[in-house]
This record gives structure tokens, sequence and C-alpha cells, in this order.
């Protein structure tokens, strides 16, 4: 099985179609081979949560899986979050509260505080802080970061009040 | 007020609009969160390369041989390149720096050369199509070694019977330090009481996000070497990367984009970055390197790994008489280039008891080789240890005379109305607020409700914490930290900013943006300076075919140096506008002033004209000015302290905390720090950076351990085992100020960069210890483990 294998599959509602390595990755494979760069590599075995995409609608570790698994998902990466608009107001959220320093942890962030968000309406901040518990920043101490989630999810509840 | 026709008794800093003391936005955030930032393992060229290593298994051995004929042959790879082959083009360096007397190291090699000396160094070079490649190709290397005994523990380091790592050095003592202040010993036999600990600090790294990344682009037609790299200190690499290859800075252009953390870690210079370099130049062709996180534990600098035995002494009445401390560290083989690692310890012996007004000091400081991964400077070197060390004996001697932890502090730390003086170990200090803070945080913590209900708890078999640990914070360094050493290292910074022909600003520095605020401060004061709104000003960074030369970001130096040449550039630019103001309103400069990026009258505030119409006529139509004037819409200026080494900070953090005495966890419950840097720019940055700091104090506390076995072996490379502080362990950080400008600078601000991480530890460490007093347990050692708890308590 070290032949290039045929997968499709939707990446931000893009059709691809690709040959790929059985050994690739699907984070490298995003990176390399599509140019999508907001999916960062931070550690490479599923620890510290910088490659996490969305796949069918569940949020995973793209490191952990590879390219040829993919066939025939549903992929949503940073890049199609922030197009669609789907986490613009938690974008916002992150800005006003200097939610992120270097960055390179926020595109996995944004989406593990998403996909919390969608989970429940008004999560507590040891429940923010625990569903965010995969992913490792080391600039901000996470307080910023529990912070921008916290409001921005009291700002959804409003708005559906 | 002389300057350009302010309004009388207002600074350039609160002139109106001023952006100074506000919280806004940082620019440029949308880029990063829509994962369209450019981080160096981002970048792609054509005809790029990709470079690995091959690593010793072995802490040290020597290379016998090196076959890599089977490697050569493999897919897609482009060349295998040892370090004999590889010093045709680079040249080996020493990381030894003058002003630290005695300090010595051995030469080291881009890639190691006949021999090995810790576990990770790399012995050869593997260039491939792609990083996959190579690693397939690496394996098939075949090395020969002979394995040698390794130096593994700085305790025996210096004993007769331990192997010299370098011959030619003689001993394994890279560089000792004494000192004497005052009448040590006649203090001791003075003091009522005398305590003594010994303090163990674990080895620990940086685990920057984003790993060390470096793209080497070397064009053999333009004799050039573009290098795109995730580094704190441009101007630096430029100076290194030339210098070992022969090439003049002008043929080096060091590029810095976006960077996924560094806190000290990438401000060093790598033989990987190095090698990185040369065989982009031997290849002719771009080549990419990208540390993997097994290749960051076993290559990225590591940090403290100290053991300092220290002495207090403490009359009945509260009164400390003199500090002594012994401390010894293991740097691993080399003394890290061009910084060199005996800075921290010299730091331990410069900062102890520096928040104290006893006189009487006494210090040994000794720094060793061993055969692990290197230490050097990472964020708030050497503080952690000694705010440590002095807070845990000023705890022993508060516990030992039966006084609580605040009062023994009210009465020994340096009165606020003090200043300027200096502490026991000479550092001198302008203006602290030691009293201030420590008022500041207890009303914040409330202190007193909180003992009453720690003794409540306590009835309930619940162990629960208070720690406190005053500290100083070196800051904005001038020469005196490396170039009075011979180091090629930029104290100084500049700024250069234009008006362009719309209006907008153009603004290029010298310090670098790695998350910390650099652009954002710049934007703010050069917008609060020149009269523009923050969004006219454009800040260019992390280039130096770009930006005048400068140190970069560094020891919490970015606000108080690169600010100030900022601050002090859109002074120049302004009163430059004002003057062509003048010329085409018949006006005088004085009379007028800049605010919301229009030229007005100084008394009444009557605009007068737009500065996109001003820059029209300077541009495009001159020939409309006074015949002889010529207009300059572009300033530039240096700032570098001179009054004083170090702007030194102070502050105080606090910790509240329960400990689990049945499974030895620690949880911690609520954090406190009231820090003063002067000047504050951007509260909401500057408590952020104090948060962040905290934090990786607290990871140092509780998790983070770089565990070698007794073969010198690294057993715990990856981010599974080893301990980083994540959101569900957190505790939210409260964060209040005092504030001492600097009176050196315009600007008055002093750095905010390392203040969390120098007390962070301490304070922890003193509340496990109080809550383990009905115990009679104290421990003196990091990280805490539940395993060090549960041993402590003898439940192990």
């Amino acid at each position: 099985m070290t032949q290039p294998m045929p997968v499709s599959f939707t990446v931000n509602g893009e059709r691809v179609d690709a040959l790929v390595l059985p050994r690739l990755n699907l984070a490298d494979f995003l990176r390399d081979q599509l140019g999508l760069t907001g999916t960062h590599v931070g550690c490479e075995h599923g620890v510290c949560g910088a490659c996490t995409i969305r796949v069918d609608g569940d949020i995973v570790r793209s490191c952990l899986i590879l390219a040829v698994q993919a066939h025939g998902a549903d992929v949503q990466t940073i890049e199609g979050l922030s197009d669609s608009g789907d986490v613009a107001d938690l974008q916002n959220a992150f800005r006003n509260r200097n939610a992120l320093q270097c960055g390179f942890c926020t595109p996995g962030m944004l989406m593990a505080a998403q996909d919390l968000l969608a989970q429940q309406v008004s999560p507590t901040r040891d429940e923010i802080r625990e569903h965010l518990s995969g992913n490792y920043c080391r600039c901000t101490g996470y307080h910023a970061i529990v912070d921008a989630v916290e409001t921005t999810a009291k700002a959804r509840a409003e708005r559906r009040a | 007020m002389s300057d350009g026709g302010n309004i009388k008794g207002l600074s350039v800093l609160d002139r109106p609009n001023s952006y100074i003391g506000k919280t806004v936005p940082r620019p440029n955030l949308d880029r990063l969160m829509q994962g369209r930032g450019q981080y160096v393992t981002d970048i792609v060229l054509p005809r790029m390369a990709h470079v690995v290593f091959l690593r010793s298994p072995h802490a040290r051995a020597k290379i016998l041989a090196i076959d890599s004929a089977t490697a050569k042959a493999m897919p897609g790879v482009i060349a295998v390149v040892t370090g004999r082959e590889l010093a045709e083009v680079i040249t080996p360096w020493v990381g030894v720096l003058t002003h630290l007397k005695g300090l010595k190291s051995a030469p080291q090699h881009a890639i190691a050369i006949d021999r090995v000396c810790w576990q990770g160094e790399a012995m050869a070079a593997i260039v491939a199509s792609s990083r996959a490649l190579a690693e397939d190709a690496a394996e098939q290397v075949i090395v020969d070694y002979e394995e040698l005994t390794p130096v593994v523990d700085m305790r025996t380091a210096l004993d007769p019977g331990t192997p010299v790592i370098h011959e030619s050095l003689g001993d394994n003592l890279a560089f000792e330090r004494n000192l004497d202040a005052g009448a040590v010993d006649d203090a001791f036999e003075k003091s009522d009481e005398v305590i003594e600990a010994e303090f163990v600090f674990g080895r620990h790294t940086g685990v920057t996000l984003e790993p060390r990344a470096i793209l080497a682009d070397w064009n053999a037609g333009e004799s050039r070497l573009t290098v795109y790299q995730g580094t704190q200190a441009p101007h630096m690499m430029q100076n290194i990367i030339a210098k070992h290859l022969d090439l003049q800075e002008s043929q080096i252009r060091v590029l810095c984009k976006d960077v996924g953390g560094s806190f000290g870690i990438k401000v060093h210079v790598y033989a990987d970055d190095m090698a990185t370099c040369a065989l982009s130049k031997l290849l002719r062709r771009p080549i990419k390197f990208v540390a993997d996180r097994v290749e960051s534990f076993t290559t990225d600098i590591h940090a403290r790994d100290h053991i300092c035995k220290g002495k207090i002494g403490v009359n009945k009445d509260g009164t400390i008489k003199a500090f002594a401390i012994d401390d010894l560290t293991g740097i691993g083989p080399y003394s890290m280039y061009p910084r060199t690692s005996a800075i921290e310890a010299n730091q331990v012996v410069n900062l102890v008891g520096g928040p104290y007004t006893t006189a009487n000091y006494r210090a040994r400081a000794r720094v060793v080789f061993q055969n692990k991964n290197v230490t050097c400077q990472y964020r708030a070197v050497g503080h952690p240890i000694a705010c440590s060390v002095t807070e845990g004996l000023v705890d022993l001697a508060a516990q030992r005379i039966g006084m609580d932890p605040v009062e023994i502090r009210r009465l020994n730390l340096i009165r606020d109305d003090a200043y300027p003086c200096a502490s026991a170990s000479g550092m001198k200090f302008e203006a602290l607020s030691h009293h201030a803070a420590l008022d500041k945080l207890l009303a914040m913590m409330n202190y007193d409700r909180l003992r009453a209900e720690q003794a409540a708890l306590r009835e309930r078999g619940i162990y629960r914490g208070i720690g406190l640990a005053s500290f100083i914070e070196v800051t904005n360094p001038a020469a005196a930290f490396y170039g009075v050493g011979g180091a090629r290292i930029s104290s100084q910074d500049g700024v250069t900013i234009r008006l362009d022909a719309t209006g907008s600003v153009i603004c290029q520095t010298s310090i670098t943006e790695q998350g910390q605020g650099s652009e954002s401060l710049t934007a703010q004061i050069v917008g609060s300076v020149l009269g523009v709104s923050m969004d006219k000003v454009r800040v260019i960074l992390g280039d130096t075919d770009n930006t005048p030369y400068g140190g970069g970001t560094w020891a919490s130096r970015g606000a108080g140096i690169g600010g100030e040449a900022a601050l002090q550039a859109a002074k120049v630019l302004r009163d430059n506008i004002l003057k062509v103001a003048a010329a085409i309103l018949q006006s005088t400069p004085g009379d007028l002033d800049i605010v919301d990026g229009k030229v007005v009258d100084a008394v009444g505030g009557a605009e007068r004209i737009e500065l996109n119409e001003l820059a029209r006529i300077v541009y495009f139509r001159p020939d409309t000015l006074p015949p002889g004037f010529q207009s300059e819409l572009m300033a530039t200026r240096h700032f570098v302290p001179r009054d004083y080494p170090f702007a030194f900070t102070n502050g105080i953090q606090a910790s509240w905390l329960e400990v689990d005495v049945n499974t030895g966890f620690i949880t911690l419950l609520d954090h406190w720090v009231v820090e003063d840097c002067g000047t504050i720019i951007n509260p909401q940055l500057v408590d952020e950076q104090i948060r962040g700091g905290v934090v990786q104090g607290l990871g140092a506390a509780l998790y983070e351990h770089c565990i070698y076995d007794e073969r010198g072996q690294l057993t715990n490379a990856n981010m599974a085992d080893y301990l980083v502080p994540m959101a569900g362990e957190m505790p939210d950080i409260q964060v209040g100020h005092c504030v001492s400008p600097t009176m050196e600078t315009e600007l008055g601000a002093k750095g905010a960069g390392e203040a969390g991480t120098a007390g962070a530890a301490a304070c922890v460490a003193n509340a496990v210890n109080d809550a383990l007093s009905p115990f009679a347990v104290t421990i003196t050692e990091i990280p805490l483990t539940p395993k060090l708890v549960l041993t402590a308590l003898k439940r192990f």
C-alpha cells in the first residue's frame, strides 16, 4: 500500500480530487497540497490541538487521520469557517479581548470553542476550560480565551432570546 | 513645553486623542484568526528542498564512520552532508562573553564532527524533495559509534573521577562567579536564627507551539542569502550568519514574519539553523528546516536545572540580616552562542535578595558542562530561581520566628521612598514600589478573609495554602547585558516614520513581533505623538532590509526601548510636518498642532489643513512651496538607555491553592499579581503579558520537567509525557498595577514580559508549604509533582 490512492472529498464546500500516498496525514495534505496553511501543525501526535479541523461536523485532529480516510467526507478548515462568517462573532470577541498573541493555536482554538458553543448555549467558565483543555496555548495563559468564549456564548444567548 | 506648539502642560503622552494608556485591539489580528498568517512553516519557494537531521542516539560518543551510500540512492534525496563536508562553507563558534570572566566553552560545529556531546546533536543532514522522503533516507544512514561514559549529574560533574567533556578545556567548569557584599559572616553570627535549605529546579523548556523553523534561500545569481526565520533578533542573525558563512551583512536579508511563540527560545543561534543556511549556499537552492516535536524537545534550548543552597539570617523582630547562596547549574556540553549559557547563573547571583534592604549577601554560582541538551536564556532568565530561593528563605525565616509572611516582607522590603538605591549585589534601582504593590495585592486577594477561610477549612481536613512572592525584574537592558562582553547584539533600537502622499504613515521598527503587541504599541505611540488615528499607521517589522538596525524583542525591551525610539521619531516627524504646514499656511510651527490627521491652530483648534492635502502638496506640487524650502516627511530616531544598565521593575504575586494530601494533587484556586512596569501603553496587552508569563511559571512549578536518565537520554521528549499547562488546570489570574515610570525616557515604559514568570513558581511553592504546615513538611523542589508531595508526606 505505498502507491498513491485516489480520494475525493469536499473542503470548505469545494470538491477535491487527488492522488495521495496512504501515509499522508490530512493536516499535511491540507497544508502542502491545498495550501490551506491555517491548519497548523504543532506536535504531530494529537496532543496540542493546533491542527483541529471539522470533519463531517465533528472536530478532529487532522494530524491523526490520514488523507485517504477523508474520502467522501465534508471537511471544514479555519479558512472556510472564516469566509462563511460562521465564527465571525467569536473572532470579534477574540480580537477585543486579545485572546491570542502569536496566533498559532488560534485556528484550532476557534474550532474547539465553536464546537462547544454548538453543543452548549451557556457553558460555565469551568466547562469552557474543560472543552478547550485539548488545545495548547503557550502565550495567553487561557484566561482571555475563556473570557472571549464566555462573552460570545452570552451574546449568542441574548440574540436567541 | 517646547515641542512644536503643544498645549502647555500636556506631554506628548497625553495629547488629545492619545492612545497611551488605552486598551485598543492589536492591528492585524484578523490575519491570524482567519488562518491567513504567514509563519515560516507556511512559506514555500520554487526549487525548495527540505532538510532533516540525523541525530545522535547517544549522549556522548565518538563517531567512527558514517555510511550514507544507501541513503543517497533513496527516492527524492538530493544530498547527504556530514559535519566535515559542511565545514567547507561554515566556521564553528564559541559561546563566550568577555565580561563573564573565565567563561569558557569549546568550538561548536553546525553539524557534529567526529564526536557527539548530547542525545539529539545532529551528525548529518539529509536533503530531499520532501520532509518525508528525507526522513525515510535518514533511517538508512549507518553510523558506527564508540559510546563513551556521559557526564549526566551536575553534582558530580566537577569530581576528579568524572570524564572531562572537552579535553582542551581541562575540566567541566564553564564559569564560576563569587560575590561577597557587606559583612556576611558577622551578620549570620549575630542573627537570632539562621535557616538553610537546598532548592532544586527541574530542567524545562519553552515548548513554543510553532517549532523552530527556518527557510534559507541562497541566490547564486545575486550572491545573496534570504533567510525566513521565526527569530526575535533579525539583525543579530544577519550578523552571525554573515560571519560564519564568510559573507558581508549586505549579502544577507533576514525576514521574520509571523512567529508561533518565542519566549527566548527563538533568540539563540542553533546549529540546525546555521547548517540550513550553509546547506542552501552549498546546494544553491532554498532549504527549509522545521523541527518536529521530538527535535524541539531535544534541541530547543532548555532552561533552569539549578541546585541552589540558600541561607538566611533573621532576628526575632523579623529583621533579615543576610542572604547567602551557592548555586550550581548544568548547561549541557556547550555554552550557547552568542548569548552564552552563563547568564542565568549570573542573573541568579544578581537578583537573590534584590527586593530586600539587607546589605549582607554572599553568592557563589558554578556553571558546569554535562552531556545533556544545552540550556540558555528562556523567559525570565534566572528570575524564577532567584525569586524562589529568596522568597522561600523569607517564608522559612518567618515560620521559624512565628511571624506572618506579610509582616516579614513589610519589615524588610526596600521602602518606596528609598530610591534611587542599589541592591547588595550592586543592581541599581531607579524607582520601585514594593510596599504599594504589597498593599494593593493584599486588598485584591482579601488576605485576612482568606486566612480565616484557610483556618476554617483546615478544621475539616482541607489543606489550602497562601503563598506570596515579591520580585524584581530586569527590563530595558542597555549594552551591559551583551554588548560589553563582545557580542554583536544591538542594545539600541531604531524607528523610521514617514508620511506618505495620501496621508498614511509608514513606520519601520527594529523591534520584532511574536504576539506581545510590538506592532500595536508602536502604532499607538506614533499615532498619539503625530496626532493621527492608529489605523493610518502601518508598522513594518522583522526585515533587515527594511527596518533600522536594532536589537529586536527580548529581555522585555520592546516597549521601553523600541517604544521610546518610536516616540522620538514621531516627535521629529511631527515637527517636520508642522514646518511644512507653517510654510503652506504662512504661520509658525509653534502656533500649529496636529489632531486627528489635521493640522489645527494650537490655540482654539481651528482646522487648517488635512495631512493628506499637505502630503499631496509636498510630493506632487513642491513647486508651490516657498523657494528654498525642502520638506522632510521621513524621520529616524534611535534609542538606547544610558543612565541605568537595566530598568528594574517590581511586583508581587500570590497563590491560593489546595493540596490533596491523599493524592498529592495540587489544585490552583486563585492567583493575583501586582506589578509595576512604569507607563502602561496598552493595559490589556500588559495584563495579557503578565497572565501568559504567570502560566509559564505555573507550568514550571507543577508540571514541566525534561527528565533525563542516567545515560543522558531524555525520556519524555513528547507532549504526552512532558506536561504543559492546559486550560483545565489553570486558574483565572487577577492583575493589578502600580506605576513608577522610568525618568530615563519620555515614554517612561519599562518591560512587562517576564514579570509573570519571575514570581509564579515561588508563590506556588510557598503556598504549598503553607498548606502543608500542619504536617511540618517543607518542599523546596519544583516541579511539585504529586509524587514529590506524597514523598514529603511520607505517603509514597
